[in-house]
């Protein structure tokens, strides 16, 4: 039962190392402090264990350099500890130029993924090793939470927004794919592989699979059985905005501010549309909430997105985890 | 006599002054040592005042705090649809609002003058009939929101199941509502507590229990019912002003 | 025969339940709390059997998920908040203080019962099936999804919060008002500065999380959606609200002890505290920055990363305080006379193992790092050492301090030594696996985890039963005191302090003569002696 148990978890990933390297430093600074403090007082306890019943201490209020000394170098070890961390997290949470994409729905108590060309998995994913992988991820329920451990990432997965997580793989393998936020009855079943592969065999299994539509083409076709192509026509004539070559640029919102057409404006716009009005149309596009599912709603924005000249993939690279939309753009292309 | 206390008593003492004799502790010497509403374990009347409106003070920094959430929740989601706030505030009616918000400050006003009342040793008719006034002007308040509240059932603007939107923001007006709903319904409550208590203190005062040796209670409700307006201050324009334009409504 | 004191000064339920007594009103917390850690750790022990194997085979999902919420909730509300303050700080502060009560007596009674009827609530709906949202009631699980106990459950943490908001401003404007003459602030013992610094908490950060909580409770019942996306509403507000208040509630549960702790040190280490005005100040840094750091929670929410920024740098600055308090201690043993009685075990263990669970903070302040290991059992393991490695041992080194004081008895002084080793080594025993097994990749509130996990978990349970019987052993030692225990002298540890200038137990009145104050505590070793300030 106990012959085979780990200590520490593989490094598959190229921010596993970076991760792995603050933790190490943290470690050897967490064991020196508390080595030596254990030392001071065992030390002390012993060299000045009382000898007799009478006997006091010496009497010694403080010390201005001692008190100096360990609250500015302690300041200072803090700080490094500061930057470096944050430096980590943002190496993590910088999408990469080129990324693949994959879109990532959390439902209670499974993990729906949808390949960009068409593959849908559950439970697992499948990955290339040697290239950047950003995923977006919705929730159609509760706040789950995507945890790669062997490759030190994690983000939350929150109804109501898009948020996302990226890596890349370095080391091909079976991984351990957990939910890392507590979402009720199933939550410690709701777990997973995540498989790197090399990358001829990674094409040979997107490949393989069972045929099955392209969240463009899915989407395409909500487009039309929705009737948003009613409102949002191929020219500027409609009474909604066009959306061929959106997505990606800025647009400006009836009440001034200007924001960028990423994934979350769009998701907000087909749920919520009074959020954010475009500047020169009426309020006039009804809410989708809870006519769609997250699928669904991933599927129409892999389509919309599918009508500008970018390819999926090549989208802008915020510096930031993207959010919903609700403030002006501050990442500019 | 233990070590490190003695009788020197000048050096370093604290802020107040009154300090006790070596043995007796019904020591004469300060003048309210048996007032009969000095509690025993204060050491006179000033430090008992003192105390007790130190204590009101903390505890309506915590009703700030206990509100705050609220406005934090206003703050969010004002920000996040101000159009959608300002078209829900519109279908309050800003007349009821304003009167209430004048009914509210010269309850303070009222409220005030029962304190000075107490502590001029005003006769008890005179210390009641303000505080009863303070009353009915909260009552009248809770009225007009009675009135509001009874409206808003009316119109479908309560939010849950039943909620329906006439106007373009449908979302951010059930917000606003729940929002409106939360900070009047939670500063409502705090109103009839506040009218509880002024009944207790009007008991008191007709008992003759209140005069410029002792007024302490008067004084602490006092400082509860302003806030309580102070409270009102905020959420008023908060709520009924945003978007205002003549003649909208 | 007996003297009159505050134990035999009235008798009768009746003098109990309706006592004014600020020491009666802490043992009458000290009943209340006692039943609600052995309840928490009952759960505990649940949830560290059912982790023995992999599979989930003691209890279902749903029963496993209900004990750690009614674990947490009963340990941090029930449990860790009032414990030191509502026993130890009722009973010692206004004799620390040199007067006769807290300001306010009747609100002090009124606070146990207002604890007593917001536990009651909880109990209810622990009975009636409980709640299964872990004890931070995240939407929109809370507010949509788990089952209806969440109402009353909520309801009984609101009520119980004004338990917490009154005893806060007792002490607040006890300390302000009501301390003896010549008791300047830099002369009051640094028990009071750490309940001063833990009531600033408890009165700014308590209302926070009770309107958190009401907006739950009102959003479940009339479907209002403040949190709920499908109307736009934000479930991380709830977040950000809840953490507001439940970040500073990890100080108010560490303050007191280490309180205790500069007490506990300085009595059997007799020698005055190293840098007392550090320490001071310390205390009221912690509490200050403690209020600035709640987004450290939610470093992988999504949220701005600007704002991550900001709580990761606050969430370094606030370790600081802590470690100046650690290293003064430290020098005040040196060349002190160091007697190692139980109370300076639990306060040894403190040292130690507050170290390292402040040490562990900084990982989790360390944004990147944070990743990976929050939610799993990394964030379990620190969390433990600070709240069981360190409030809790802090809070058994004051019982143990201070017991001969208030009950006029002295326990058996090899078993008390006995339990501190017991709970120091199951404690290590339990939690220290869990940084491991949480660095690897095991997440929290997990009831069936990969077979590769079950060595640590295995460790973990093992200890666990250690530290339980650490834990028992108190219960009947200081029982078996109350009746057969050797009688007390009013200072049995040679220590200095107002407490011990009076009676064990204490007369109702606590003084008969106002004391006048000319210097602070702890002072042993003769003047002339006095080094650098």
């Amino acid at each position: 039962m106990f012959t085979n148990f780990p200590c520490f978890p593989q490094q598959a990933s190229t921010q596993a190392g970076e991760v792995d390297a603050i933790y190490f430093f943290m470690v050897a600074v967490g064991a020196f402090f508390s080595i030596l403090i254990a030392g001071l007082i065992v030390f002390f306890a012993i060299r000045y264990r009382r000898r007799h019943r009478q006997e006091v201490g010496y009497a010694i209020h403080g010390s201005l350099a001692l008190e100096l000394m360990w609250t500015i170098i302690p300041f200072f070890i803090v700080m490094v500890m500061f930057v470096w961390g944050a430096k980590v997290f943002f190496d993590i949470y910088r999408p990469p130029a080129g990324a693949m994409e994959i879109y990532v729905t959390g439902k209670q108590w499974m993990w729906k993924v949808q390949h960009m060309d068409g593959q849908r998995e559950i439970n697992e994913l499948h990955v290339p090793v040697g290239r950047p992988v950003k995923l977006i991820m919705g929730s159609e329920d509760v706040i789950h939470s995507y945890y790669i451990p062997a490759f030190r990432v994690k983000a939350d997965v929150v109804p109501g927004r898009y948020n996302v997580l990226s890596f890349t793989a370095t080391k091909p393998g079976t991984y351990h794919l957990f939910c890392a936020e507590y979402c009720g009855t199933k939550h410690s079943g709701m777990i997973g592989s995540v498989v790197a592969m090399e990358p001829q065999e990674f094409q040979a299994w997107l490949a393989g699979g069972p045929a099955s539509e392209s969240p463009v083409a899915a989407g395409e076709k909500l487009f039309s059985d929705l009737a948003c192509n009613t409102c949002h026509r191929g020219d500027t004539q409609g009474r909604g905005p066009m959306l061929t070559g959106l997505f990606g640029k800025p647009v400006e919102l009836q009440d001034g501010r200007t924001v960028v057409a990423d994934e979350a404006y769009l998701r907000e716009s087909i749920v919520n549309p009074q959020a954010k009005i475009v500047a020169g149309f009426q309020p006039l596009m009804p809410t989708f909430q809870g006519l769609v599912t997250e699928e669904q709603l991933l599927q129409l924005i892999s389509y919309v997105r599918s009508l500008s000249q970018q390819a999926p993939g090549s989208a802008p690279a915020a510096p930031v985890m993207p959010q919903a939309s609700d403030r002006p753009a501050v990442e500019k292309k | 006599m233990p070590e490190g206390y003695s009788h020197a008593p000048t050096h370093g003492l604290p802020g107040r002054v009154a300090i006790h004799g070596h043995g007796d502790p019904h020591d004469m010497q300060s003048s309210h040592a048996h007032h009969p509403k000095l509690q025993h374990h204060f050491d006179d009347m000033a430090q008992q005042a003192e105390a007790s409106t130190l204590g009101m003070w903390v505890f309506l920094v915590t009703e700030v705090m206990f509100f705050g959430g609220l406005f934090m929740a206003y703050l969010v989601y004002r920000y996040q649809s101000p159009e959608g706030f300002a078209e829900a505030s519109n279908h309050l009616n800003v007349y009821w609002g304003a009167a209430n918000t004048v009914v509210l400050i010269v309850s303070s006003l009222t409220m005030a003058l029962a304190v000075r009342s107490a502590q001029t040793s005003a006769p008890p008719k005179t210390q009641v009939g303000w505080l009863v006034a303070t009353m009915v002007l909260g009552a009248a308040f809770l009225g007009v929101k009675v009135i509001e509240y009874a409206d808003k059932f009316e119109h479908h603007l309560v939010p849950g199941p039943n909620f329906q939107w006439p106007g373009t923001y449908p979302n951010p007006a059930e917000q606003f509502y729940s929002l409106y709903f939360a900070m009047t319904g939670l500063h409502a409550l705090h109103m009839i507590i506040g009218i509880g208590l002024m009944l207790v203190i009007s008991w008191m005062a007709w008992r003759r229990q209140f005069d410029s040796s002792y007024y302490t209670p008067v004084e602490v409700a006092g400082l509860y019912w302003h806030f309580v307006d102070i409270v009102w201050i905020f959420l008023f324009p908060l709520l009924y002003l945003i978007g205002f334009h003549y003649g909208s409504h | 025969m007996a003297t009159l004191n505050y134990l035999n000064n009235g008798h009768g339920l009746k003098s109990w339940l309706l006592t004014k007594d600020h020491k009666r009103i802490g043992l009458l917390y000290l009943a209340s709390i006692t039943a609600f850690f052995f309840l928490g750790g009952l759960f505990a022990f649940l949830i560290r059997l059912e982790l023995l194997t992999p599979s989930g085979d003691l209890l279902t999902a749903e029963n496993y998920n209900k004990m750690f919420t009614m674990h947490g909730a009963v340990m941090v509300f029930f449990f860790l908040i009032p414990s030191i303050p509502a026993v130890l700080g009722n009973f010692f502060l206004p004799i620390m203080l040199g007067c006769k009560d807290l300001a306010f007596p009747r609100i002090n009674l009124l606070s146990w019962y207002i604890f007593i009827l917001g536990a009651s609530f909880t109990m209810v709906a622990a009975l009636s099936g409980g709640v299964d949202t872990g004890w931070t009631f995240y939407t929109p699980y809370s507010t949509a999804a788990a089952n209806g106990h969440v109402v009353i459950t909520a309801l009984g943490i609101f009520i119980t919060g004004f338990s917490s908001i009154l005893t806060g401003l007792n002490f607040i404007v006890t300390t302000h008002r009501m301390r003896a003459p010549g008791m300047t602030w830099f002369r009051m013992p640094l028990f009071v500065w750490s309940h001063y610094a833990t009531s600033l908490i408890m009165v700014l950060g308590t209302p926070v999380v009770a309107i958190t909580v009401l907006l739950v409770g009102v959003e479940r019942v009339f479907h209002l959606g403040i949190f709920d996306p499908a109307l736009g509403g934000d479930p991380i507000l709830f977040q950000h609200l809840f953490w507001f208040y439940s970040h500073p509630a990890v100080y108010i549960m560490i303050l007191p002890a280490m309180g205790v702790i500069s007490e506990v040190v300085q009595a059997f280490a007799r020698k005055n505290i190293f840098g007392y005005s550090f320490v001071a100040f310390s205390s009221l840094a912690i509490a200050v920055v403690g209020f600035l750091v709640w987004g450290h929670h939610l470093f992988v929410s999504g949220q701005s990363v600007y704002a991550g920024l900001i709580f990761s740098v606050l969430s370094f600055i606030v370790a600081i305080p802590s470690a100046i308090k650690v290293f003064n201690w430290t020098a005040t043993i040196y060349r002190g006379s160091i007697s190692l009685e139980s109370p300076m075990l639990y306060a040894f263990g403190f040292l130690g193992l507050f170290t390292i669970g402040g040490l562990t903070g900084l990982f989790l302040a360390a944004m990147g790092l944070d990743i990976h290991v929050h939610d799993t059992y990394f964030v379990v393991a620190h969390f433990h050492y600070i709240m069981v490695g360190g409030a809790i041992m802090g809070y058994l080194g004051g019982m143990h301090y201070w017991w001969p004081k208030m009950t006029g008895k002295m326990y058996s002084e090899p078993w008390a030594k006995f339990a501190a080793l017991l709970v120091f080594v199951g404690f290590n025993l339990t939690f220290f696996p869990q940084f491991i097994v949480g660095y690897l990749g095991m997440p929290r509130r997990y009831h069936m985890y990969p077979p590769e996990f079950q060595v640590w978990n295995v460790l973990s349970t093992a200890g666990a039963t250690v530290l339980a019987v650490g834990y028992v052993l108190p219960m009947i030692y200081f029982t078996y005191s109350i009746f057969k225990g050797q009688t007390a002298p009013a200072n049995p540890w040679g220590a200095k302090g107002l407490e011990w200038e009076i009676p064990s137990p204490p007369p109702t009145e606590n003084f008969a003569v106002t004391p006048i104050v000319t210097h602070g505590t702890h002072q042993y070793a003769p003047s002339k002696e006095v080094g650098v300030a």
